[in-house]
């Protein structure tokens, strides 16, 4: 229990999808521009981030992995699928947002309206698939490990485009030289919060 | 269609997306995984070849398959047209440099969701010839890489001295060796390298107030 609980603030704090590996940026830039519309996509996220990531690990476990097959019977301890991994998750990825979508569609209209377009958008998102890669990376050991990671790293995303909408809200009555203003203030201030950021590196967990 | 080769249109379509119509700086398409890998010029330029190969092919197969391919469902046509081509130039990489491979990491795979393929595959391929397909993803291609080489070339001359891996500035200027110098640990961090973006764009926009936004 203290394990997940570990694993999850150094996935939300210390690994930030943002601040520390640049995970998700076209959105985090495309959509920061409000807060209400980050939130959505940010929900968004987290949501298909612990739908995917569990999938993503079974089939790492039982169909990718060097030996992975073993369960088949001999003769295929020795197979080693892990160069499909890209092609396995980005189809997996794309698939349960389609599913996701139609899910929330049919049973939560409210939810579906307000994640509007983003859910669809998602499959792209690079945070999606890099949590899967990172998923990999790290070789958990139990399906809970593997949860927990995709709902922390789903959670820093969010917890990260919210602050930068807030900031987004509030600099536009601000005095900025106008080469600057939009994308490039944007860029300094997404550096600034990753060196706040920074200071969670020291914690050792 | 008796248009030539590089007839002034495509070569537009070729220079454009290096300046003007930059992938990162204007269209802020795939900024994901450039940032993370240039810390040094090496992997930086390896990335930047890369993307470019995959772009460009992948921009060539979907404007061959642009007749075929279901509206509906494009996108996932699109994703394992890229995975595909992914898996080829990792397993390349794994095969030939494998250093920077590892250096690399995941973001290799990460090419697949970089935004700039799926940007330029739904914007461009899907409505034109594979020969102006492929000048616009080698452009594309270009126009981010030089980015990358921009950033990787600052933040490694700051941040350790060396650029390719070969000292610049020499031992003897470091305080350990008696000297003055000591570099910038600050640069290798992931954050400046959104900072030099952020200057990057300020230099383009001042030049080029066209792009600049109200």
């Amino acid at each position: 229990m203290e394990n997940l609980l570990n694993l999850f603030v150094k996935s939300v704090f210390i690994e930030n999808m943002v601040f520390a590996y640049f995970l998700g940026m076209c959105s985090f830039l495309a959509v920061s521009k409000s807060v209400k519309t980050a939130t959505g996509l940010g929900l968004a996220v987290i949501f298909v981030q612990v739908i995917t990531l569990p999938v993503n690990y079974l089939l790492e476990k039982y169909l990718l992995m060097d030996g992975a097959l073993a369960w088949m019977g001999p003769g295929f301890e020795t197979v080693d699928l892990s160069f499909l991994s890209f092609i396995m998750f980005i189809a997996v990825i794309a698939s349960m947002v389609q599913l996701v979508e139609m899910v929330v569609e049919k049973f939560a209209p409210v939810l579906y309206n307000q994640l509007g377009i983003f859910l669809p958008l998602i499959a792209v998102n690079c945070a999606i698939l890099g949590g899967s890669l990172f998923m990999q990376q790290k070789a958990f050991h139990t399906l809970g490990e593997a949860t927990v990671y995709g709902f922390g790293s789903g959670f820093g995303w969010f917890l990260a485009i919210i602050s930068i909408a807030a900031i987004r809200e509030k600099i536009q009555y601000s005095q900025i030289p106008a080469p600057l203003r939009g994308l490039g203030i944007t860029f300094i201030i997404t550096g600034l919060m990753g060196l706040a950021f920074m200071g969670f590196m020291g914690i050792k967990l | 269609m008796s248009e030539g080769l590089f007839s002034k249109k495509n070569i537009g379509l070729l220079a454009d997306p290096i300046g003007s119509n930059n992938p990162i700086t204007v269209q802020v398409l795939g900024i994901c995984s450039a940032l993370a890998v240039t810390a040094q010029l090496k992997p930086a330029f390896v990335m930047a070849l890369s993307v470019t190969v995959v772009v460009a092919f992948g921009n060539v197969i979907i404007s061959l398959l642009r007749n075929t391919i279901p509206n509906r469902i494009r996108i996932i046509v699109q994703l394992v047209v890229i995975a595909a081509l992914v898996i080829i130039v990792d397993q390349f990489l794994k095969a030939f440099v494998y250093d920077v491979s590892k250096q690399l990491s995941v973001f290799v795979g990460l090419i697949i969701t970089n935004c700039i393929l799926m940007g330029r595959l739904e914007a461009f391929a899907l409505g034109n010839k594979p020969w102006p397909s492929f000048l616009d993803g080698i452009g594309n291609g270009a126009g981010y890489g030089l980015i990358l080489i921009i950033i990787a070339f600052f933040r490694e001359l700051l941040g350790s001295g060396t650029l390719w891996g070969y000292r610049i500035i020499p031992e003897s200027w470091y305080i350990a060796n008696g000297g003055f110098y000591s570099n910038n640990g600050m640069m290798i961090l992931p954050p400046m390298a959104l900072i030099t973006v952020g200057v990057i764009i300020w230099v383009q926009r001042s030049r080029n107030p066209k792009l600049q936004e109200k």
